[in-house]
């Protein structure tokens, strides 16, 4: 007690006396909600170091979770990371507040080919900005897989569709994302459907093909995967590329002789993005417009991929990439590749209720 | 407090078991302190002017912290339950509606409790963690009464030991002992290579993501809280009931069932109570070591909250659950006092 009531004056004085820096100092600090394992920590270090301004950063690991402390209200972030479909909707449930442009000079650096895209989650790209993107596809153990089938379709979606090549590798253990909204679009665009319909009649198509392929498949799961698939646990995994691309690293550190490779099939693949944008009821609006300005620097940017090993939606970073990034074809596809991804859209209530009923209905039999 | 009679009902024992004993104690301890501290002292004067004596003061603690703890928060599960989804923050329906001169309209509805008959999803993921609960509860019972049983028939001076062995565990978090799970069940585990090398088995087995897994990881991740309530109730018997039986001729075994295991039937019912009920909703294990054919109503329930993102109708999923729970119980007590009425 005694210890405040000293400090108290001292306080009033200061803030008589430096109205503006007072002001100023509130802002110093800027709190960011990103995924678990997603940056060079060094980049929060340089900035606090450039522009004075501390970032608490702290990490969730699905977007569910975001969403769920977005929806409730109160987070105190100033910068959160959603993925496009989850974005858009919480766009929609004014989740978030419009960016200032005019303190974003560094938008001139991004990417137009991404800006397109990501415009069908927020339109004119008002609400957020581009982090990182990747695609979803298949990892997989390639001393097992050829041992098994040595003439194996890698490079087709037929290595988890089609239930007589996938069944020569039930036995060495098979996991897929436990993520309806990025298994019913590719089970769709396997069969020659739209992978982004909205047609509840056109979706239950989908129920034949993964059901088919149902009792090869060990387990349905968003993260297990990537030690499972590092430690030759399992043999094949559909999942988002650089997950898998980790568990390659892990395994070649680990040097177990397990070698994964990562392959966004032919057939087309889910292009995802991650995008940066301000919670309407952030307390440092200002402190986060620095920041993603900050972020959006090439150089800033090209670090954060070189770091882990996904490509950005920044054209101007692409010269400071490193080569085993920009000229790895499971990170930064071929502009032919390019051609085949898809994106979809945010599905309604109505439809997601079918789409969460038909994925429960795959997993469980009932 | 007196300890725990074989009458008295399972609540009052689990209330003894979580240190009721000990908290009058600390209660009243607490409450002589604070009344040397004049902000207290006049609140209570006030309260006790108003008609309250300090043992109704006492008894209401437990109430206060009930109604803040539990029934608040069940009322807003409640109030959640009755309304619908919307894209918004928070995402469903207010349930008082300001209209214009004032009048406040009550948007009310049960269809979320409507839709859960419909689809037959939601009473079958109900009744198979009723089963799962059931099983496992049956199990830690077979192994968690023999394991109590050992303990308080060992040498008095091991008793400690043994006690601090049961309890040991919980110095590591739960979730970490559930993940070591997967490492002694996996394909390559070390449950499967044991096995293996012993000659037991040529092909490894498939034990982790099945049912068995789920079985597993409950039994032994809910073990102490059988083996604690049945220490605590065995500790007490009377050994000399048990040379009376030999004496009259009366085998060991049948002794042991018709003397001990009668009067151990207030732990028994603690023990299984506090097992089956955390069993019915877990999410941990079934989401860890399950298969994704195991259904279980926490599984169910986080899937409409966090992929369907229908808080309303996984409110009303949680309202039934509690239901479910709660009637057996109090249909249970009941029965219990009828009978300790007819006793007496």
């Amino acid at each position: 007690m005694k210890k405040l009531s000293l400090f108290a004056p001292a306080l009033a004085v200061a803030a008589l006396a430096l109205p503006l820096s007072s002001a100023a100092a509130q802002n110093k600090v800027v709190n960011v909600f990103n995924w678990s394992d997603y940056i060079d920590e060094s980049i929060l270090e340089d900035f606090e170091n450039e522009t004075g301004i501390k970032v608490v950063y702290d990490v969730f690991d699905s977007n569910e979770v975001l969403e769920t402390k977005l929806l409730a209200g109160g987070t105190g972030y100033d910068v959160v990371v959603p993925s496009g479909t989850f974005l858009s909707r919480q766009v929609q449930a004014g989740v978030f507040q419009k960016l200032d442009p005019e303190k974003l000079p560094n938008l001139s650096n991004m990417w137009g080919v991404v800006l397109d895209r990501t415009a069908k989650y927020d339109p004119g790209n008002a609400y957020s900005i581009n982090y990182m993107w990747g695609t979803t596809g298949i990892g997989y153990n390639e001393g097992q897989i050829l041992d098994r089938m040595a003439d194996a379709p890698v490079d087709s979606w037929r290595m988890i569709f089609d239930p007589e090549v996938v069944s020569k590798f039930a036995d060495c253990g098979i996991h897929v994302l436990d993520a309806p909204v990025e298994l019913i679009p590719a089970a769709l665009n396997y069969i020659g459907e739209d992978p982004d319909s909205q047609d509840p009649d056109v979706i239950r198509k989908a129920e034949a093909v993964l059901t088919a392929v149902r009792p090869h498949i060990q387990k349905f799961h968003s993260s297990e995967y990537i030690n499972a698939l590092a430690n030759g646990d399992i043999c094949m995994a559909v999942g988002w590329s650089g997950d898998v691309l980790q568990a390659r690293d892990r395994a070649d550190e680990a040097d177990n002789g397990v070698t994964i490779k990562y392959v966004a099939p032919n057939e087309g693949a889910l292009m995802w993005f991650d995008q940066m944008a301000i919670p309407s009821d952030a307390p440092n609006v200002e402190a986060a417009h620095t920041f993603l300005n900050y972020i959006m620097r090439p150089d800033v940017m090209a670090k954060a991929s070189n770091y882990v090993y996904y490509a950005n939606g920044n054209e101007a970073s692409k010269e400071f990439l490193e080569e085993d990034v920009i000229d790895d074809p499971a990170i930064y596809p071929t502009p032919a590749a390019l051609e085949s991804l898809y994106t979809t859209t945010p599905y309604a209530p109505k439809v997601q209720r079918v789409v969460t009923r038909l994925w429960t209905k795959v997993k469980s039999g009932q | 407090m007196p300890e725990p009679t074989e009458k008295t009902t399972p609540g009052a024992k689990i209330a003894y078991l979580a240190g009721g004993a000990a908290s009058t104690g600390l209660i009243a301890g607490l409450h002589a302190r604070l009344l040397l501290f004049p902000p207290y002292r006049l609140f209570v004067l006030a309260l006790i002017r108003m008609g309250f004596s300090g043992r109704s003061l006492v008894i209401a603690v437990p109430y206060l912290w009930l109604l803040a703890f539990f029934l608040a928060p069940f009322l807003i599960v409640l109030k959640i339950s009755l309304a619908e989804v919307v894209i918004a923050q928070p995402p469903y329906t207010p349930l008082f509606v300001f209209i214009e001169d004032g009048f406040i309209a009550i948007q009310a509805s049960l269809d979320n409790y409507l839709f859960l008959m419909e689809d037959s999803l939601y009473w079958k993921s109900y009744l198979s963690s009723l089963r799962i609960a059931f099983i496992s509860t049956g199990l830690t019972l077979l192994i968690g009464y023999p394991i109590a049983y050992g303990m308080i028939r060992a040498p008095k001076r091991w008793r400690f030991a043994l006690l601090m062995m049961v309890i040991l565990p919980f110095w590591t978090s739960f979730l970490i002992r559930v993940y070591a799970w997967i490492g002694i069940l996996k394909k390559e585990g070390l449950l499967n290579l044991a096995l293996m090398q012993l000659g037991i088995i040529s092909e490894p087995l498939t034990i982790l993501n099945t049912d068995i897994a789920v079985y597993i990881g409950i039994v032994y991740s809910y073990l102490p809280f059988m083996v604690l309530p049945l220490y605590a109730n065995l500790e007490k018997m009377d050994l000399s009931l048990l040379e009376a039986a030999a004496d009259l001729g009366c085998r060991p075994i049948k002794a042991f069932w018709v003397v001990t295991v009668p009067l151990s039937v207030p732990g028994i019912v603690a023990g299984c109570f506090l097992v089956f009920i955390p069993a019915l909703g877990e999410f941990v294990i079934p989401d860890l070591l399950g298969g994704s054919q195991t259904l279980m109503i926490g599984k169910t329930l986080w899937s409409e909250f966090f992929n369907n993102r229908d808080w309303p109708l996984s409110s009303a999923v949680a309202v039934i659950l509690l239901l479910v729970l709660v009637i057996p119980i109090v249909l249970f007590q009941r029965m219990q006092e009828r009978s300790a009425r007819a006793e007496a």
